[in-house]
């Protein structure tokens, strides 16, 4: 089990990319921290969690 | 009537904010990106508390449909953003460092352009220019601070506004949710509270107040 934004999740063996797109996030809007590290947008799709990581998802909108 | 002295305005607001606060606000720089409905309430807010300097960037012009909610005037249509806010800050703060960059924020210039200041306030208008700017200061500025915005649209409660911390470095405002992609317009009174949220937490971190 992995947490996302604080929360357990079953997602251990994926990729960024593939937790992004379960989420129905666009990888260009997202900023990512993986155990307090920013991940590269170039590396979402080499980056793989495993069970304990913790990872932030920020999404943006728009507006402002 | 003259305006006051650079130590006359120091002094109003060391009484008003305490002395030690207000070394730290004269000391510190901040870069406001994007200076639209979020970025020239925040930019406002900033020198009002005497920030010492003041980055603004922005590539647009001042056009009517921003005066809704966006510190410009009727007479200043047509100027740059850059060139109208810094008028108003100026008179606002006059002895105040305000540095003004007419231009588009990218990858390739991002830490160029802001290598010189301490805290970054990302207020741009749309998903794609956020997650690049926010992606750039956290890969290759991690030293800096960022505090960004993300969901202040329609006429939700501002309520819902919060800000919150997610790394270290790396605050984010809004409610994470409202978009204007989804047909919801910006309204002065919600934009503002976001805005007023990012413009606090730069002040805290100024202060060495690191939690929301």
């Amino acid at each position: 089990m992995i947490k996302i934004n604080g929360e357990k999740v079953n997602a251990d063996g994926k990729n960024i990319s593939a937790i992004l797109a379960d989420m129905g996030y666009s990888e260009k809007h997202v900023a990512v921290e993986l155990n307090k590290q920013i991940v590269p947008k170039a590396e979402y799709d080499t980056t793989f969690v495993c069970d304990g990581d913790n990872l932030e998802i920020v999404r943006f909108v728009g507006g402002g | 009537m003259s305006i006051p002295t650079k130590e006359e305005i120091y002094n109003a607001l060391a009484e008003r904010h305490g002395a030690e606060l207000q070394k730290r606000l004269s000391e510190s720089s901040v870069a406001v990106c994007g200076i639209g409905g979020l970025g020239s309430n925040i930019a406002i807010s900033l020198a009002r508390a005497g920030v010492g300097k003041i980055h603004i960037i922005d590539f647009d012009r001042v056009d009517i449909s921003n005066i809704n909610r966006q510190q410009y005037f009727m007479e200043q249509i047509g100027q740059y953003k850059t060139d109208a806010l810094y008028d108003t800050l100026k008179k606002i703060s006059p002895y105040c460092n305000v540095q003004t960059d007419c231009i588009r924020l990218t990858e390739s210039n991002i830490p160029d352009i802001l290598k010189d200041d301490d805290i970054i306030c990302e207020s741009f208008d749309n998903a794609d220019s956020k997650a690049e700017l926010v992606n750039c200061v956290l890969e290759k500025m991690p030293e800096k601070y960022i505090v960004s915005a993300s969901g202040m649209a329609g006429m939700y409660s501002t309520n819902a506004i919060k800000t919150r911390r997610i790394t270290n470095k790396f605050y984010i405002c809004g409610d994470g949710a409202s978009d204007v992609a989804d047909g919801m317009g910006l309204v002065s009174s919600r934009v503002i509270v976001c805005a007023g949220h990012q413009a606090h937490m730069i002040i805290k971190i100024i202060n060495k107040d690191f939690e929301v």
